[in-house]
C-alpha cells in the first residue's frame, strides 16, 4: 500500500519542477512503460488475495489517472508555451497596406435609369426598347410631324442617308409607335434609351437620354398623367412634397401638351428641389394625339391616354449635383470615380432608390 | 416673339401689374422666356464736353481728346470723328458701357499706344439716326448745364421674350397674345377700328399671278402709294420697335415691320418706278438668279414661288425681297405687298435656300389669309401720315378662296379628356373669346374656326384650347394605382442589367460614350462592316456610327492615360451598328483592361496584366448570369484587331454556332497607331444577343441536388504532348473517359524547356476521382488511372511522364 502512496507523492512532486518535453517523456515511460513502476503494480494484481483486490486495483486506477492527467497538463503547458513562442516570432505590421484592389463604379446615367425604372415597376409600367437607328416614319410622321412641318427644326437631325430616310432617333416616342403597332391595347410601358440631335455647348450634347412614358387604356384622363407624374417625381427625388406645375404647350404627337417645370431654390451652392420659387422645366407631356393612334391602328372611341419624355441626364443632374452635361460622356477616370454608383447599389424599392 | 406691356395695352383694356401679366402668359402657354429692362445699362451714357483736342503721335486721323465728364472728372478719349473739336458738347460712353448699335462693350484700350478711356458716340452707335460720319452735336445752349448728367431717361419698358410654340402663329403679333389673354379672363380685348382706304386713284400696276402647278402664292393683294417722302421714323414708330429689339430703318420698312409685329401681317414695300412692266407671280426657272436684300445672290432652283417682272426675278414670295426693287430714302412712288404664300412652298424654298427671315418665320407657321385688306389699310394709312402721298385702290389677285373651317364639338369631350368639368357657358365664353363663331345645335357645338388659327383641325385641339385658357392648374391628380401586371423587365431586358452590374464588380467603371465615332479609330475595329456613315456630323470626328465599342472606349482609355493613370479598367454596354437599318444593331459588353496588376505593391510580385485576367473577367461574369462553364469552346479566330497569338473566341457549346466573346491582348499594332503607351492592354467584348435565353427560370435549370459522401481522391499526371495541343482538347479527352467518376480536372503545370523534347511540352492535370456508389479500392483506382493514361496516349498522342 504505501508502495503505491509512495509512487504518487514522488511523481507528484517531481511533475511539479519545471520539465523538458523529453523529461516528462521519461518520467511517461518510468511510469507507464513496459516496465514502469505503474505498469509493473498492474501486474500485481493477480496474486492479490480476492478481499484486497478489489480496493488495490481501485486505488491503483485512482493514481495512475491522477499521474496521467498531471503528465498531459504538463505536456499542454509547455507545447503551449512553444506555440506562443512561435507566434511571438510571427507578429506583422498590421497596419501596412492591404492587397490593393480595384473598384468598378455603375454610370450614373445607367443609375437613374435603374431607378426611374424601379419607380415606375411600382405602378405597373414595365420596360420597351426601340433601335437607335429609326426611320423617318417612325419618329416624326407616325407621331403626327409630317414633312413640312415646323416642329421638325426643332429637332436638329442626324440623318443616314440623303434622303433623310434613315435617321438616328431624335428622341424616344417611335417607341410608342413601335409598341403600339407590335401589340394591343392596353398600353402602360416606359422606354429609356439614348437619343441624338446635332447639338452641341454647355446644355446640350450631340446625344442624351430619355426615357418615353405610355399609358393608354379605358377613360385615362389629364388627371392620371398629373398622378403619375407628379408620384414619379416625389420617388425620384424622395422628398414628401413637390412643388410642380404643369404649363400649356405644344407637341405634336400629343395634344392637349404640357411641360412641366419643378420648384426649386439654391441653398448654399447646392439645389433644393421641392422648395423656393424659382422653375425648373424637367419633362414634356400631354394625351396623345388622337391622329398618333389612328396612325397606329388604336381605336380612339374606345382607347386614349397619355404619353410623356423625360430627359434623363437632366434628372441626374439635378438629383446628384451634377453641372456639366458634356461630362457625362466624357469618360473621364476621375469623374467617372466620382459620381459612379458601386455595382451592388441596385435601387429597389425596399431598400430605397438611392444609399 | 417680343412685345411689351405697353404695346399689349393697345390691344388690351387692363388694369393688373406687370407681374400678374408674366404669370398669367406662361399659364395659358406662352412661355415668357426672359424679362429684360430696355435701359439696363443706359444710365452710363452721359453728357460731355469736349475741353481740348490734339492730334494723335501715331495717327493721322485720330485725336486725343480731354473730356470734362462732370464733377471735376475729366478723361482722356481717342476719337476718330472729323467734327470732334474743342468746346463741343457730346455724349460720352465710359469703359463698361454697351454700344446699342453693336452690342459690343467697352473696354478700356489701347489706340496706337495712347491708352483711351471709353469713347465719344455718334448718332448711329447710339441707334439715334443713321448718322454715322462724325459723334453727336448736342446745343450748347440746351446742355451747357448738364454735363455730367445722363443722356437718356430711364425707360421702365420691359422686353418680354415669349417662346411662342410652332402650332401658334397668330401669337407672333401683338393682337394674338392680347387675344389669347382676354380669352383667360386678363383684361379686354379692345376694338380697332381700322380706317378703311377710301380711294379714287385707279391702281395702275399689272399684277398677276400665274396659274401654273405648285403655285406657292394664292392672293396677291397691293395698293400704290404715290409721291412719298420716305424719311427716318417719328421717335415713337423707332421707340416701338427698339423696344421689341428691332432696328430702325427707314419709314416706309419700319412701318411694313411695325405691321407685321402688331397683327401679325407680313407686308413687302417695292419701289414701284424700278418695277419693269407690272408684277408676275409664278414659278422659278431653274438657274435665275437675283440679289436679295440680305446683299446675297441666290441662283434658284425650278418651281420657287418669286415675284417678277419683265427683267427678272425681283423677291422670294413671302420670304425674301430683292435688291433690285428695294425702297430707299429717295423713293418715290411705292407698291405694297400684301400676299398669302401656302406653307409647304415657303418651307421648301427657305430649306433649299438656307434663307430664314421673319416673313418665312411666319408664313411657314401659317398666316391669317384674310388679313390682307387689313394690313394694307393700316400700313398705307400709316405711310401716308408719315410719308405723304396718295394711296390707290387696293387691287386683289386671288387663285384660291378661303374655305371656312367647321368642326362639331362634342362638349362631352372635355371632362373625358381632362377628367375636370366646366360648364357649356363657360366653353362658349372662352371660345368666343378666342375668336370662334360658336352655335349650339343640340348636345354639340357647330364651331366656325378663326382664320388665323391654322392649328386647329378637329375636336380635340378645342379641348386643347379650352383647357388651356381655363387653367392647367384645375387638372385633379388622380394618384396611381400599386398593381403591376406585366413583368418589368424581359429576360433579355434582366440579362443586360446584370452583365453590366457583374462587369462593374469586377473592378470596371462604367462609362457612356458617344454611338458615333471617329472614323479613324473605327477603322481599325470594324471589320467586314462597311462605314455607316452620318451624312450630317456635328464634326469629322463623329462621322460614323461605331461597329464597335472599341472605337470610342480606346480612345478614352487612352486620354485617361494621357491623364498619368496607369492602371485602369473601363468598360460599355451599349449597341454596335452592322447596317444603316432600323434593327441593324446588336448589345455589346466591351471592356478595356491597361497596364499592371500589384503596381509597387510591398506584398505582391508586380506583373502586367494579360489575357488570362480578362478570360477570367469574361469567364466569371457569364457564369455569374447563369451560363455553364463545363460546355465553353473556346478556339483562336479572333478578329484582326487582337493579337494573333493572345486571344480566344467563346462559344456557349462545342457547335461553334455563334460566338459569345472575343477577349484578348489588343494588337500592338494598333496602339502604335493611335499613339496608345501602356505595358499591357488586354479587352473584351461580349455579345449579348447571342447569349441564348431560355423560358426557364435558373432554379430551372439546376441539376437535382445530390452529392457524394463516398471518399474521393486525387491523382497527379504529366502528359508530355505535342506543343500545339491544346489544353482544352487535352481536358475534354480525359472528361469523357467516365463522367461518373471523374469530379473535376484541373491544369496545374505548364512547361516547356529542358528535359523537354523539342516542339513539345509538358502538362500537368490533378484529377479528382470519386463515385457515387462505393469508396472506390486501390484496384478500382488503378483501373480508372490506367484507363486514363492510355486513353490520353491515343487520343492524343501523349505520352506519360515517368
Amino acid at each position: 500500500m504505501s508502495d503505491l502512496k509512495k509512487i504518487k507523492d514522488d511523481f507528484l512532486l517531481k511533475l511539479e519542477r519545471k520539465l523538458s518535453l523529453s523529461e516528462i517523456n521519461e518520467i511517461k515511460t518510468n511510469l507507464f512503460g513496459k516496465n514502469g513502476l505503474i505498469s509493473s503494480q498492474f501486474k500485481k494484481i493477480g496474486s492479490i488475495s480476492e478481499s484486497e483486490k478489489k480496493k488495490f486495483a481501485s486505488e491503483l486506477n485512482l493514481i495512475k489517472n491522477e499521474l496521467q492527467n498531471q503528465i498531459n497538463s504538463k505536456i499542454n503547458e509547455i507545447q503551449n508555451e512553444e506555440i506562443n513562442k512561435k507566434l511571438e516570432k510571427e507578429k506583422v505590421d498590421i497596419t501596412l497596406p492591404e492587397r490593393s484592389f480595384v473598384q468598378g463604379k455603375i454610370h450614373p446615367v445607367s443609375q437613374t435609369i435603374d431607378e426611374i425604372s424601379s419607380i415606375f415597376s411600382e405602378i405597373g409600367f414595365s420596360v420597351e426598347e426601340g433601335p437607335d437607328v429609326e426611320n423617318e416614319y417612325n419618329n416624326f410622321t407616325a407621331l403626327n410631324t409630317p414633312d413640312n412641318h415646323p416642329a421638325r427644326d426643332l429637332h436638329d437631325t442626324f440623318y443616314l442617308d440623303e434622303k433623310k430616310e434613315k435617321l438616328l432617333r431624335t428622341h424616344t416616342s417611335p417607341v410608342q409607335i413601335r409598341t403600339m403597332l407590335k401589340d394591343k391595347p392596353p398600353f402602360k410601358i416606359i422606354a429609356p434609351g439614348r437619343t441624338y440631335r446635332s447639338d452641341s455647348d454647355q446644355t446640350h450634347s450631340p446625344m442624351f437620354h430619355q426615357v418615353e412614358g405610355l399609358h393608354i387604356d379605358k377613360d385615362i384622363t389629364m388627371g392620371h398623367l398629373k398622378g403619375c407624374l407628379n408620384y414619379f417625381i416625389k420617388e425620384f427625388f424622395e422628398v414628401k412634397k413637390i412643388k410642380m406645375r404643369f404649363r400649356p404647350s405644344h407637341f405634336p404627337f400629343t395634344e392637349p401638351s404640357a411641360e412641366v417645370d419643378i420648384g426649386y431654390e439654391i441653398k448654399d451652392g447646392k439645389i433644393v428641389i421641392g422648395e423656393g420659387d424659382k422653375w425648373l422645366e424637367i419633362l414634356g407631356c400631354g394625351m396623345v394625339h388622337p391622329n398618333v393612334l389612328k396612325n397606329v391602328k388604336v381605336d380612339t372611341s374606345k382607347y386614349q391616354g397619355y404619353a410623356f419624355g423625360i430627359g434623363i441626364d437632366r434628372l441626374a443632374m439635378l438629383k446628384y449635383g451634377i453641372n456639366d452635361l458634356r461630362a457625362f460622356f466624357d469618360c473621364d477616370y476621375r469623374w467617372l470615380n466620382h459620381f459612379g454608383f458601386d455595382p451592388l447599389d441596385v435601387p429597389t424599392n425596399y431598400r430605397g432608390l438611392s444609399r | 416673339m417680343k412685345i411689351t406691356f405697353e404695346w399689349l395695352k393697345e390691344h388690351l383694356k387692363i388694369n393688373l401689374k406687370e407681374k400678374d401679366l408674366l404669370k398669367q402668359l406662361t399659364n395659358i402657354g406662352l412661355e415668357v422666356e426672359t424679362v429684360e429692362n430696355l435701359s439696363s445699362g443706359i444710365e452710363l451714357f452721359k453728357i460731355a464736353k469736349v475741353i481740348r483736342t490734339e492730334k494723335h503721335p501715331n495717327a493721322d486721323r485720330l485725336k486725343v481728346c480731354d473730356v470734362d465728364i462732370g464733377k471735376g472728372e475729366f478723361k482722356k478719349v481717342v476719337c476718330g470723328a472729323p467734327n470732334a473739336r474743342e468746346g463741343l458738347i457730346t455724349i460720352y460712353a465710359p469703359p463698361g458701357a454697351v454700344i446699342p448699335k453693336t452690342q459690343t462693350k467697352l473696354v478700356i484700350a489701347k489706340i496706337r499706344n495712347v491708352i483711351s478711356y471709353g469713347m465719344l458716340c455718334s448718332e448711329s452707335e447710339l441707334n439715334l439716326s443713321d448718322e454715322s460720319e462724325g459723334i453727336v452735336e448736342l446745343s450748347t445752349s440746351k446742355y451747357e448745364k448738364k454735363i455730367g448728367h445722363r443722356y437718356f431717361l430711364e425707360s421702365k419698358t420691359n422686353t418680354i421674350d415669349l417662346s411662342i410654340t410652332p402650332n401658334r402663329p397668330d401669337c407672333l403679333g401683338v393682337r394674338g397674345v392680347a387675344r389669347d389673354l382676354a380669352a383667360s379672363g386678363f383684361g379686354k380685348l379692345i376694338n380697332l377700328n381700322e380706317k378703311k382706304i377710301k380711294s379714287n386713284i385707279k391702281h395702275s400696276l399689272k399684277v398677276k399671278i400665274n396659274k401654273e402647278k405648285n403655285q406657292g402664292c394664292s392672293v396677291f393683294g397691293s395698293c400704290l402709294i404715290k409721291n412719298v417722302k420716305n424719311t427716318e421714323s417719328p421717335q415713337w414708330l423707332k421707340n416701338k420697335l427698339i423696344s421689341v429689339g428691332q432696328k430702325p430703318i427707314s419709314a416706309i420698312v419700319d412701318i411694313t415691320n411695325y405691321v407685321m409685329l402688331d397683327i401679325n401681317r407680313p407686308l413687302h414695300a417695292y419701289d414701284a418706278d424700278k418695277i419693269e412692266k407690272g408684277l408676275i407671280i409664278r414659278n422659278s426657272k431653274s438657274g435665275e438668279e437675283f440679289t436679295a436684300l440680305d446683299n446675297k445672290s441666290y441662283k434658284l432652283e425650278k418651281d420657287m414661288c418669286v415675284i417678277s417682272d419683265a427683267n427678272g426675278v425681283l423677291g422670294l414670295g413671302g420670304i425674301i425681297g430683292g435688291i433690285r426693287s428695294g425702297t430707299e430714302l429717295d423713293t418715290k412712288n411705292i407698291l405694297l405687298e400684301s400676299a398669302h404664300f401656302k406653307t409647304r412652298s415657303i418651307r421648301n424654298t427657305a430649306k433649299k435656300l438656307n434663307i430664314d427671315t421673319d416673313a418665312k418665320y411666319r408664313f411657314e407657321r401659317g398666316i391669317d389669309p384674310l388679313s390682307i385688306e387689313e394690313g394694307l389699310n393700316k400700313a398705307a394709312s400709316l405711310i401716308k401720315e408719315i410719308c405723304g402721298g396718295e394711296i390707290s385702290k387696293i387691287d386683289i389677285q386671288k387663285t384660291e378662296s378661303y374655305r371656312i373651317k367647321k368642326i362639331s364639338f362634342n362638349p362631352n369631350l372635355f371632362e373625358k379628356i381632362t377628367g375636370f368639368k366646366i360648364s357649356n357657358k363657360e366653353m362658349i365664353n372662352i371660345l368666343e373669346k378666342l375668336g370662334f363663331k360658336c352655335k349650339k345645335e343640340r348636345k354639340y357645338f357647330s364651331l366656325i374656326v378663326p382664320s388665323w388659327r391654322p392649328d386647329i383641325m378637329q375636336e380635340i385641339d378645342i379641348v386643347e384650347e379650352l383647357v388651356r385658357i381655363s387653367g392647367y392648374e384645375k387638372i385633379k391628380i388622380v394618384d396611381p394605382i400599386k398593381e403591376r401586371t406585366k413583368s418589368t423587365l424581359t429576360k433579355s431586358q434582366k440579362l443586360f442589367h446584370f452583365l453590366q452590374r457583374s462587369i462593374a464588380s469586377k473592378g470596371y467603371l462604367e462609362a457612356i460614350t458617344w454611338s458615333f465615332s471617329d472614323s479613324n479609330y473605327n477603322d481599325h475595329f470594324k471589320g467586314k462592316c462597311e462605314d455607316i456613315r452620318i451624312i450630317n456630323p456635328i464634326s469629322s470626328e463623329l462621322d460614323v456610327l461605331r461597329n464597335s465599342i472599341y472605337s470610342n472606349l480606346i480612345m478614352y482609355m487612352r486620354k485617361n492615360l494621357d491623364r498619368g493613370f496607369k492602371d485602369l479598367s473601363i468598360f460599355e454596354i451599349g449597341p454596335i451598328f452592322t447596317g444603316p437599318n432600323p434593327g441593324e444593331q446588336n448589345t455589346v459588353v466591351c471592356g478595356l483592361s491597361a497596364g499592371k496588376k500589384s503596381r509597387l505593391s510591398w506584398i505582391d510580385e508586380e506583373r502586367d496584366i494579360d489575357v488570362f485576367d480578362i478570360k477570367r473577367d469574361v469567364i466569371q461574369t457569364l457564369i455569374e448570369a447563369g451560363y455553364s462553364s463545363d460546355k465553353f469552346f473556346i478556339d483562336e479566330n479572333t478578329p484582326n484587331y487582337y493579337h494573333p497569338g493572345k486571344s480566344g473566341r467563346l462559344f456557349l457549346n462545342q457547335d461553334k454556332h455563334q460566338p459569345i466573346a472575343y477577349f484578348g491582348e489588343i494588337h500592338p499594332n494598333i496602339l502604335k497607331k493611335i499613339d496608345l503607351k501602356t505595358e499591357s492592354l488586354v479587352g473584351f467584348e461580349i455579345f449579348m444577343d447571342n447569349l441564348k435565353l431560355t423560358d426557364k427560370t435558373l432554379n430551372n435549370q439546376k441539376r437535382k441536388f445530390d452529392v457524394s459522401d463516398f471518399q474521393k481522391s486525387e491523382r497527379d499526371f504529366a502528359f508530355i504532348v505535342s506543343k500545339d495541343l491544346k489544353a482544352q482538347d487535352l481536358i475534354n479527352v480525359i472528361s469523357n473517359i467516365d463522367q461518373k467518376l471523374i469530379s473535376n480536372i484541373r491544369v496545374f503545370d505548364v512547361y516547356q524547356g529542358e528535359n523537354i523534347p523539342e516542339n513539345q511540352k509538358s502538362i500537368a492535370i490533378n484529377i479528382t476521382i470519386q463515385s457515387n456508389e462505393k469508396t472506390l479500392n486501390d484496384n478500382d483506382l488503378e483501373k480508372i488511372n490506367n484507363l486514363i493514361i492510355k486513353t490520353v496516349e491515343n487520343k492524343t498522342g501523349a505520352k506519360i511522364r515517368s
